[in-house]
C-alpha cells in the first residue's frame, strides 16, 4: 500500500523532483514552478495521510530499508510530528503557489530554476527533521534545511548576502553544538535512535556526559529556533530575504526548531529530567518571559514592517517555550497549539507584506499609508493576522494564548501570565500603529464635511495567485480558532508527555 | 590528576581547536577569517568524534586481513568502532557544503562591495540606504 | 426554570452579519438598496428578539450552544429576562438610528458610507452577542468584537483629531480589556473551573471551598477595571474622546450599544458571577456603590463646564451609566430593579438628546451650547424632543427617567445607605443645572446674530428643521421616553422575572 510508504515518500519524492528541477531548468524555465508544486502537493497529501493513520492507529514506526533499529534509521511519527508535518507541508505548498509572481520580480530569471530546486530542498529538509526518529539523521536534515535557507536568503535584496553569511556562521555553531550533543549521547549509550535513548539514558542521568550532552543539545536548538538571546541572526536574515522565502521560513523554521526542542526534552530525555532533576524548565521559563517582552518591545521600535514582524517571531518563540516550560498539560497544549497557529499567523502577515512590496514597493510603516483604498483585501488580511497575534477572539491566536495563560496560572507562575498579557498589549500597540496608517490615513488638509475625496485612488489589488494563498491563511486563522477543541481532543492531547 | 588530563588528551585537543575556531568566528571582522574559523570549529568536532572511535589496546582498522573465503568470527575488541567514522563522513560532506555556500556568499559580497571586511561592508550598506 | 433549545439568539446575531455582508456587496453602486439592507436587517433582528419575549414572560430560558471548545469553555447563548431587556432596547433603537443615520450621512454627504453601515451592522451583531451570552468567555469574545468594529466608526471622519480620539478609544478599551478583564476571566476559570453565568453567582461557593477573600476581591477589582466600557472613573476618558465620531455613532453606540454593553456586563458580573450573597459578605457592594457615586457627582460637575453640546452629553452619559452600576452595587431588590430599568430608560432619553445634537449640527452647523439661543423657534420639534429627553435624564415625571430614579432611591433606603440618597438628589439637581439652561435658552432667548448664516433679523421665525429623516426618529424616541412612564409594566415584569431568578422569590 502506498500509504504505508508515506513517511518515506514525504521526503524522497521532493528530493528526487528537486534534483530534476535543476536539470530541467537548464533548458526550460517554465516547468520548474509546476514541478515544485507537484512535489510539495505530494508531500502535503502524504502528510495528511500520515496524520490520518496516526489518529486512527497510533504511532507509526517506519524502518528505512527494513533495517531494525538501532542499527537502521527509523522514522517515528506520533501525533506531535504528524501535526507539524501537515503544517510545514501546507505552508510550503501555499507559499510555493504564492512565490510564482513574487519571485519573478525579485530574482533574476536565470536563477529561477535554482530557486525552486533549493526551495523544494528546504521544505524537504524541514519535513525530514520532523519525521525522523534518529538523532543523527536529524542533524543531517537540519543541515540540509539550513544550507537551503542560507542560499535562499542570500538571493534577496541589498544586504542579503551579508545577512546570510552571518546566519551561516551562527547556524553552523548551532548545528555543531547539536552534533556535539549527539556525540556525547553516543559515547554514553552507543546508540543514535531517539526511542533507544529514552530507554538507555535514565540510568545515566547522573553522569556528567549526559548532562553536558543535554546542555549542548539545548543551546544548539536554541540557536536554531532564535530563542532570545541567541536570536541575533534572525532579524537581518529574514528581513532581507525574498518575500516568499521570508514567509516560509518565518512560519516554519523556528517552529520546527521548537519541535526539536520538545523532542530533546521529552522524548530523548524523560520529562522529569528537565523538570525535577535540573532546573531546566525554570530557566527556560524565565528566558522565555524575557524573550516575549524583548521581542514585542523591539518590534515597537522598528520602522521596516518586515523587521518588525521578525521581532514578533522572537516573541512568539518565547510563548512556545514558555508553554513548554510550565510543565503542565494546559501549558503544553497551548505551546503545541501555538506552533500550529503561529505558522498560520506569520505566513499570513509575511505573505501580505510580500504582496504589498510586489505591488507598491512599500516596506516601511509610513509607506503603508492609505493602503486600504488600493488593496482592500490584502489590508483586511493584514488586520486579521494582526488581531490574531494580539490575541483577540475569534481569531486563532486568542485560543492558543488562552491555554498558555491558563497553563501559567495553573503552575502558579503569575509573572509568566503577566508577561504574556503585557506582551499582548504591547503587540496591540505594535500593530495598531500600522493598522491606523493602513485604514485611516490622516488627510493633510483639514477634512471638510461632505467633500468626497478628489483623488480617486485606483484599486490595484494583488494578483490572484498571491491573493489566494493569503486568503487561505486568513480562513485558517478565523476557522481554526473555534475548532481548537477538536484539534486538541483528536491530536494534541496525545502529545502531552506523561506525568503532566 | 595529571594522568587524568593526559588520558583525556583528545578532549583537550578538540576543545582547544573549537575555541580557536569560535574566537575566529566571533572576534574577527574579515569574512574569510570567519569562514576559516568556522571550518576549524567544525573540523574540531569531527576530529573529536573520530577520536572516540579508537579503543585501547592497539585496535586497528576494521578490515580483516586475508579473510576472503574464510569465515572466522571477528573480535570486536581488535577493531576500531567504524560507526563514528561513517557519521563523520556525512559531517565532513556537510562541512564542505557549508564552506562552499559560505565561499559563494563571500564572492557575491566581494563583487558587490569590493571588500570582505565586515565593518566596511556595513558602512557601505548604510551609505546605500541614504 | 425551564430551558428551551432554540437557535433564535444565534439567528438574531447572524441577521446583521448577513446584513453587513450584503451592505458590503452592494456598496456605493446603489445607495438605496444598501440602506434597504440595513433597515431590513434591523427590523428582522428586532422581530427575532421580540419573538423570544413570550417564552421569557412565561419564565422559560432559551439556550443555544454554538461551539464547545473545551470543558468549561464554549460559545453559548442563553436568553433570559435581563438579556432580553438589553436586546430589545438595542435592536429597537437600531431601527430608529438607521433611519437617522441615513438622513445624517446623506445630508452631510459623508465619505466612506459603506464602511459606516457595515461596521454599524457588525457592532449590533456583537451587541446582541453580549446580551445573549451564557458565559464570560462568549461575553469577552463579543465585547472585543464590539471594540474592534466600532473603532472605524469613531475614526470615521479621518481628521487628525478623529484619529487621535479613536486611538484613545482603542487604547482605553482594548488595554483594559486585555490587561484586566481577560486576567479576571482567567482567574475566574482557575478558581471555579467554569465561566458560565449562574443565577446564584458562579463564585458564590468559592468562600466555602477555601478561596481566599483577597483573591476574590482582586478578581472583582480586575473585572471592574477591565470593563472600561461602563465608563467608571477614572477609566472614562475614552467616552468624551469618542465624541469625534459622527453623531449617529455617538447616539447609538455611546448611548446604547457600547456603554450599555459595559454596564450590562457589570450587572452580569455582579449578579451572575459573584452573586449578591458573596458580594455582601465581601463588602464589595458598598465599595462599588461609593465609586459609582463619585463618578455620578464628578461627571455631572464636569458636564456643567462643557460648552460643546456633545461633550456635555458625553459627561452626562458617564454620570448616568454609574446610576446603573450604583443600583446593582446596592444589592437590594428595588435598587437592582431601578438599575435594570435605567438601562432602557436612559437609552431612550440619551439617544433623543444625541439625535437632537446631530439635527442641530446638520441644520445649523452649531456645536456649542452658547450658540443655541433661540434655536427653539427655528427647530421646535427638535428642541421639544430635547426637552423631553432632558426631563427624562433629570428624572421628572411624566418622563420615564423618573421610574428608575424612584426605584434607585427605594433601593438606597432598603440598603440603609442614606448618603446614596443624597448623591441621587444632588445629581438630579446637577442634571437640571446643565440641561435646563439649554432648554431655557433655546425657547426663551433671542437668537444671537449669526455671522455664518445669511439670515435676516426676522427670519428666526422661519422654521428651519433638519431633514425629516432625522427629525422623525428623534421625536419617536422622545415620545418613547414619555410612553415608558405611562406603560412601564412590560419592562417592570421583565425586570421582576430577572430579579426572581437572582434573588429567588424575595
Amino acid at each position: 500500500m502506498i500509504s504505508d510508504q508515506f513517511p518515506a515518500l514525504i521526503i524522497v519524492f521532493p528530493l528526487i523532483i528537486a534534483f530534476w528541477i535543476n536539470i530541467v531548468g537548464w533548458w526550460w524555465k517554465r516547468p520548474c514552478f509546476y514541478m515544485s508544486i507537484l512535489a510539495l502537493s505530494v508531500s502535503f497529501i502524504s502528510a495528511i495521510g500520515i496524520l490520518n493513520t496516526v489518529i486512527t492507529s497510533g504511532t507509526i514506526h517506519y524502518r528505512l530499508g527494513g533495517w531494525e533499529p538501532p542499527w537502521g534509521i527509523e522514522y517515528v511519527v506520533d501525533h506531535l510530528n504528524a501535526l507539524i508535518l501537515v503544517i510545514v507541508s501546507f505552508v510550503g505548498l501555499v507559499v510555493g503557489i504564492y512565490s510564482k509572481k513574487s519571485i519573478e520580480k525579485e530574482i533574476s530569471e536565470a536563477k529561477i530554476p535554482q530557486f525552486y530546486t533549493i526551495y523544494t530542498f528546504l521544505v524537504m529538509g524541514l519535513l525530514g527533521m520532523t519525521v525522523t526518529g534518529d538523532a543523527f539523521n536529524l542533524y543531517v536534515l537540519l543541515e540540509i534545511a539550513s544550507l537551503a535557507s542560507y542560499a535562499l536568503i542570500a538571493m534577496g535584496e541589498d544586504g542579503a548576502p551579508l545577512a546570510s553569511f552571518n546566519y551561516v556562521i551562527m547556524g553552523t555553531i548551532g548545528a555543531c553544538f547539536y552534533l556535539l550533543g549527539v556525540g556525547y549521547l553516543y559515547i554514553a549509550t552507543g546508540s543514535l535512535n531517539m526511542a533507544d535513548f529514552s530507554q538507555l539514558l535514565p540510568n545515566l542521568y547522573h553522569s556528567k556526559t549526559v548532562l553536558v550532552a543535554f546542555a549542548f543539545l539545548m543551546v544548539g536548538v536554541a540557536i536554531k529556533m532564535a530563542f532570545f538571546p541567541l536570536h541575533g541572526w534572525l532579524p537581518d536574515a529574514y528581513t532581507h530575504a525574498p518575500s516568499a522565502v521570508s514567509a516560509f521560513v518565518a512560519a516554519t523554521m523556528t517552529k520546527v526548531g521548537a519541535y526539536v526542542m520538545i523532542r530533546v526534552m521529552f522524548t530523548i530525555f524523560k520529562p522529569y529530567f528537565s523538570t525535577e532533576m535540573l532546573p531546566a524548565t525554570t530557566i527556560l521559563g524565565w528566558i522565555a518571559a524575557a524573550a516575549m517582552i524583548y521581542g514585542t518591545v523591539l518590534a515597537i521600535a522598528q520602522k521596516d514592517i518586515k523587521r518588525m514582524l521578525c521581532y514578533i517571531i522572537i516573541a512568539e518563540v518565547g510563548y512556545i517555550v514558555m508553554g513548554v516550560s510550565v510543565g503542565n498539560r494546559m501549558g503544553f497544549t497551548g505551546a503545541v497549539l501555538h506552533i500550529v497557529y503561529d505558522a498560520f499567523m506569520m505566513a499570513c502577515l509575511f505573505l501580505v507584506v510580500g504582496a504589498v512590496y510586489y505591488k507598491t514597493g512599500a516596506r516601511t510603516i509610513v509607506e503603508y499609508k492609505a493602503l486600504f483604498k488600493k488593496m482592500p483585501l490584502t489590508s483586511v488580511s493584514f488586520a486579521i493576522g494582526a488581531l490574531s497575534v494580539i490575541g483577540i477572539p475569534p481569531t486563532c491566536g486568542f485560543f492558543s494564548k488562552w491555554y498558555l495563560v491558563l497553563g501559567a496560572i495553573n503552575a502558579q507562575q503569575w509573572l509568566f501570565a503577566a508577561a504574556l498579557l503585557v506582551s499582548s498589549l504591547l503587540s496591540a500597540v505594535v500593530f495598531f500603529r500600522v493598522l491606523q496608517n493602513i485604514f485611516f490615513a490622516p488627510s493633510e488638509s483639514a477634512h471638510k464635511q461632505g467633500s468626497e475625496p478628489h483623488v480617486e485612488v485606483m484599486r490595484d489589488e494583488a494578483p490572484v495567485s498571491m491573493l489566494i494563498p493569503i486568503l487561505i491563511t486568513v480562513t485558517g486563522i478565523l476557522l481554526l480558532g473555534v475548532f481548537s477543541g477538536q484539534i486538541i481532543s483528536t491530536i494534541i492531547q496525545f502529545t502531552v508527555p506523561e506525568g503532566f | 590528576m595529571i594522568e587524568y588530563i593526559i588520558a583525556k588528551y583528545n578532549y583537550w585537543g578538540y576543545i582547544l581547536l573549537m575555541m580557536i575556531g569560535f574566537y575566529a568566528m566571533i572576534g574577527k571582522k574579515n569574512l574569510v577569517k570567519k569562514l576559516l574559523g568556522m571550518n576549524v570549529f567544525q573540523w574540531a568536532i569531527i576530529l573529536f568524534y573520530v577520536s572516540i572511535a579508537s579503543k585501547k589496546g592497539g585496535a586497528t582498522i576494521p578490515i580483516v586481513m586475508g579473510a576472503h573465503g574464510h569465515y572466522e568470527p571477528a573480535q570486536a575488541i581488535q577493531f576500531l568502532n567504524p560507526l563514528p567514522h561513517c557519521l563523520m563522513l556525512t559531517a565532513i560532506v556537510v562541512g564542505v557544503s557549508t564552506t562552499g555556500v559560505a565561499l559563494a556568499l563571500i564572492i557575491m559580497i566581494h563583487r558587490r562591495y569590493k571588500t570582505v571586511e565586515e565593518d566596511e561592508i556595513l558602512e557601505s550598506l548604510e551609505a546605500f540606504k541614504k | 426554570m425551564e430551558i428551551i433549545y432554540s437557535s433564535r439568539p444565534a439567528l438574531a446575531i447572524l441577521v446583521s452579519l448577513i446584513g453587513a455582508f450584503l451592505i458590503l456587496l452592494t456598496g456605493e453602486r446603489s445607495r438605496n438598496l444598501r440602506e434597504f439592507w440595513t433597515i431590513l436587517a434591523s427590523v428582522v433582528k428586532f422581530s427575532i428578539v421580540l419573538s423570544m419575549v413570550p417564552f421569557i414572560l412565561d419564565g422559560k430560558i432559551l439556550e443555544y450552544t454554538v461551539f464547545n471548545i473545551s470543558p468549561g469553555l464554549s460559545i453559548q447563548f442563553k436568553v433570559d429576562a435581563l438579556g432580553i431587556i438589553f436586546g430589545l432596547t438595542a435592536s429597537f433603537l437600531w431601527i430608529i438610528t438607521s433611519f437617522y443615520s441615513i438622513g445624517y450621512v446623506r445630508s452631510l454627504k459623508e465619505h466612506a458610507q459603506t464602511r459606516y453601515f457595515v461596521c454599524f451592522a457588525i457592532a449590533l451583531s456583537a451587541t446582541m452577542g453580549v446580551a445573549f451570552s451564557a458565559n464570560m468567555f462568549t461575553t469577552f469574545l463579543f465585547y472585543e468584537i464590539i471594540t474592534v468594529c466600532t473603532y472605524p466608526l469613531v475614526a470615521h471622519k479621518e481628521t487628525p483629531e478623529a484619529i487621535r480620539g479613536a486611538r484613545k478609544y482603542l487604547t482605553y478599551l482594548l488595554g483594559t480589556s486585555i490587561a484586566f478583564q481577560l486576567l479576571a476571566v482567567f482567574l475566574t476559570y482557575y478558581v471555579s473551573g467554569s465561566l458560565d453565568f449562574k443565577y446564584e453567582g458562579l463564585l458564590s461557593g468559592a468562600l466555602g471551598s477555601g478561596v481566599s477573600e483577597t483573591l476574590l476581591t482582586v478578581i472583582f477589582i480586575l473585572y471592574m477595571a477591565g470593563i472600561a466600557k461602563a465608563a467608571m472613573m477614572p477609566l472614562h476618558s475614552w467616552l468624551p474622546a469618542a465624541m469625534v465620531a459622527p453623531t449617529p455613532v455617538s447616539a447609538l453606540l455611546h448611548a446604547v450599544a457600547v456603554v450599555k454593553t459595559g454596564v450590562f456586563v457589570v450587572v452580569k458580573v455582579v449578579l451572575h458571577i459573584f452573586g449578591i450573597n458573596l458580594l455582601t459578605q465581601l463588602g464589595l457592594g458598598t465599595a462599588l456603590a461609593y465609586f459609582a457615586s463619585f463618578t455620578i457627582i464628578v461627571a455631572s460637575v464636569i458636564a456643567l463646564t462643557q460648552d460643546n453640546l456633545k461633550l456635555r452629553l458625553a459627561y452626562s452619559t458617564v454620570s448616568q451609566l454609574s446610576y446603573v452600576i450604583l443600583g446593582v452595587a446596592l444589592l437590594t431588590p428595588s435598587a437592582i430593579t431601578g438599575s435594570i430599568m435605567h438601562i432602557t430608560l436612559h437609552a431612550f432619553g440619551k439617544i433623543t438628546l444625541f439625535f437632537t445634537a446631530g439635527a442641530i449640527y446638520v441644520a445649523t452647523h452649531k456645536t456649542k451650547v452658547s450658540e443655541l439661543d433661540g434655536i427653539g423657534r427655528q427647530m421646535p420639534f427638535t428642541m421639544g424632543a430635547f426637552t423631553l429627553g432632558a426631563l427624562s435624564m433629570i428624572g421628572i415625571p411624566p418622563l420615564g427617567g423618573f421610574i428608575s430614579k424612584w426605584y434607585l432611591t427605594l433601593g438606597a433606603i432598603e440598603a440603609n445607605q442614606f448618603p446614596i440618597i443624597i448623591v441621587l438628589a444632588a445629581s438630579t439637581i446637577l442634571n437640571a443645572c446643565y440641561f435646563m439652561p439649554i432648554v431655557y435658552a433655546a425657547f426663551f432667548k433671542e437668537p444671537l446674530p449669526d455671522p455664518h448664516h445669511h439670515q435676516h433679523s426676522n427670519s428666526h421665525k422661519k422654521l428651519h428643521e433638519a431633514p425629516a429623516l432625522m427629525v422623525v426618529p428623534l421625536v419617536l424616541t422622545a415620545i418613547g421616553a414619555l410612553i415608558l412612564f405611562f406603560a412601564p409594566t412590560f419592562f417592570l415584569d421583565m425586570t421582576r422575572i430577572a430579579l426572581k431568578s437572582v434573588i429567588g422569590g424575595n
